[in-house]
């Protein structure tokens, strides 16, 4: 139960960090023109994102509908760009349908709705999304452990009391097939979490829950992959995933105003120029890599990525 | 003698009957099992009893959860906290994804009695009212408790099931077929209307015989779903009768009387209107009987509040 995905090659680092690259320009098209979204929290869970949707949930556009696919409930809603591009690019709707987020009389609300392809559950009002997927795991648990639950925090949101109602209950139920994953970007809407209302420790506190806890860098692809896939038998798994807030874009790392902020066209203009530089430096780390007989080509992948979307 | 049972008592009993009906029936609690009766269910379907713990916010998300998954969850705990204290998840996880759970809360009202008014719940009506997707019942006795609680778990989408703490005279009058979104005719009468939910049939019942006393004629119209709401008879109820005289055992602010009052002004009608319920005020300790007479929920106020409507100088011209 606690394996990778079968049912398509698994996609190498390499080709996770070219994904990662288009991703993010998919997302920062997609706030631009929309005029609203999450930039810096969306940019910090976007390899988490790649990460879940390529390499650990048993699921795809195809088995949508299937009682035994894993399950993914984002619980910082508000994050919904990075879900909507990660979704699109795997294939679950069209990206032309981007172009509708947060319109009027779009289907793309700005917080996740059951009503779009591949979102399992409405989200936004923090603190909801654990205690969601504690009903879910248990559900699976009455099915014979039939799948996995996953869900996605941010740091601001743990201050909800809610989180902590679900994090005994889970403990209390043994729910080795839940994962919690939490975006510890260190920032949430006014300033740095430790200043608003601080979290630590962390790591002690959910272990004192009941919780296997593991931590992670949160834009390592192996690590989150090793992380999100060992087994936790008997207890729920809290992973906490240290991100940068605005990861990727030099102008939005760590700086506050980029929760919300919506990049102008000469923003997104030089986060695009950034990120396209970014995309060259992977491709000459790979082929380094391989004139110097440091790796072998099927290292990087049998198909090699060339996505722009 | 009149007979007195639960209307909890009677919610419990149809999830009995219906476990073995729906293998996806779960029964949720936060630990107030006793209280609200699904100790009873719990004895005899152990592993389909999950105690949530003093947590309704968990224990209305996991219900969330239960139902997405294709379970038929029916989160209970007091009237109080499943809208209020878990209000958010009530709204957000439940009504707006419109997920098949039954939120069935017990010790609605001021007769909860001697907890007070911590635990006396006046308003939960209206704040499940306000929620879109959320139908509302408000059975009146033990045995429309366990048709409404029947009739819930073949409805899909989320209901607010409100129930209370004490005993409650049996109304044979509520005995009939239970459809949701549809008000019963309990008497009829052609000068005045008596408009009740939850346990005010009886009292309406009542102040109806009280009336004919005194040689008016009362028409009995109960509304054990309080939304969607069931206009029409109300409405021909404002055409036929001159005047109405809404009773429950809850805020006057958000429930029934709101409702009828809205669909009669809505209709174009100028009907005069009496509300008896809970006037914007809390309750307090003291038995069932002590505080429906202190709070004027009595049969006495509703036919009161008729004869007042039914004089001339009641309706300025």
């Amino acid at each position: 139960m606690q394996s990778v995905v079968k049912d398509r090659p698994m996609l190498s680092d390499h080709q996770l960090a070219l994904k990662a690259v288009a991703l993010r320009r998919r997302m920062l098209r997609l706030i631009h023109d929309a005029g609203a979204g999450h930039t810096g929290g969306g940019l910090s869970c976007l390899d988490i994102l790649n990460v879940l949707y390529h390499r650990v949930l048993r699921v795809t556009p195809g088995t949508v509908d299937s009682p035994t696919r894993d399950r993914y409930v984002q619980s910082k809603g508000h994050c919904v760009e990075a879900l909507y591009a990660v979704l699109s690019a795997r294939g679950y709707f069209p990206e032309a349908d981007l172009a509708t987020v947060c319109r009027y009389q779009s289907p793309y609300v700005g917080h996740p709705t059951r009503k779009i392809r591949g979102v399992e559950m409405n989200t936004g009002a923090l603190g909801h999304g654990l205690p969601i997927c504690l009903g879910m795991a248990l559900a699976s648990k009455m099915d014979g452990d039939a799948f996995r639950v996953f869900t996605l925090l941010g740091d601001g949101e743990l201050a909800e009391g809610s989180n902590w109602e679900a994090a005994m209950a889970a403990a209390h139920y043994n729910l080795d097939n839940l994962v919690a994953i939490l975006d510890h970007n260190t920032l949430q809407i006014t300033g740095h979490t430790r200043d608003v209302m601080s979290n630590e420790p962390l790591d002690a506190k959910w272990r004192a829950f009941g919780w296997e806890v593991r931590i992670v860098d949160g834009h390592d692809y192996a690590a989150l992959t090793a992380a999100l896939t060992a087994p936790h038998p008997g207890k729920p798994l809290f992973v906490i995933a240290n991100t940068v807030k605005g990861k990727g874009v030099s102008f939005m790392e760590n700086v506050g105003k980029w929760h919300h902020g919506v990049p102008s066209d000469a923003e997104l203009a030089q986060a695009l120029a950034e990120l396209d530089a970014a995309e060259v430096k992977v491709e000459r780390v790979a082929l380094n890599a391989l004139s110097s007989g440091a790796i072998q080509a099927s290292a990087l992948g049998s198909t090699r990525s060339t996505s722009k979307s | 003698m009149t007979e007195f049972r639960q209307t909890r008592q009677g919610y419990v009993d149809a999830l009995i009957e219906l476990a073995t009906e729906i293998p996806e029936l779960l029964v949720l609690d936060a630990d107030v099992a006793k209280a609200t009766k699904t100790a009873d269910f719990q004895k005899k379907f152990p592993s389909r009893h999950i105690n949530c713990g003093t947590a309704e916010q968990n224990e209305l998300s996991v219900a969330a959860g239960l139902a997405l998954e294709g379970f038929l969850p029916f989160a209970t705990t007091f009237a109080m906290f499943a809208t209020a204290r878990a209000g958010d998840q009530l709204r957000n996880s439940i009504a707006y994804p419109k997920l098949n759970v039954k939120v069935a809360a017990t010790h609605g009202g001021i007769t909860t009695g001697g907890d007070g008014a911590s635990h006396q719940a006046c308003e939960d009506i209206a704040i499940a009212r306000a929620l879109p997707n959320m139908t509302v019942l408000v059975p009146g006795d033990y045995e429309e408790a366990r048709r409404a609680t029947l009739a819930a778990a073949r409805h899909v989408g989320p209901v607010y099931l409100r129930f209370g703490r004490d005993t409650y005279p049996v109304v044979p009058a509520l005995h009939g077929e239970f459809v949701i979104g549809r008000a019963k005719l309990l008497r009829n009468g052609g000068d005045v209307t008596l408009v009740s939910t939850g346990i005010m049939a009886g009292e309406a019942l009542r102040a109806a015989e009280q009336l004919a006393a005194a040689g008016i004629s009362a028409r009995v119209l109960h509304y054990p779903t309080i939304k969607p709401f069931d206009a029409e008879p109300l409405l021909r109820a404002a055409r036929q009768t001159r005047g109405l005289v809404t009773a429950e055992e809850h805020s006057i602010i958000g429930g029934l009387g709101e409702a009828a009052a809205a669909a009669i002004l809505e209709a174009g009608l100028g009907t005069p209107l009496r509300r008896i319920g809970v006037r914007d005020v809390f309750g307090e300790s003291g038995q069932a009987g002590d505080l429906l007479d202190k709070f004027g929920l009595r049969a006495a106020n509703i036919a009161q509040a008729a004869q007042a409507l039914l004089r001339p100088a009641a309706v300025p011209a």
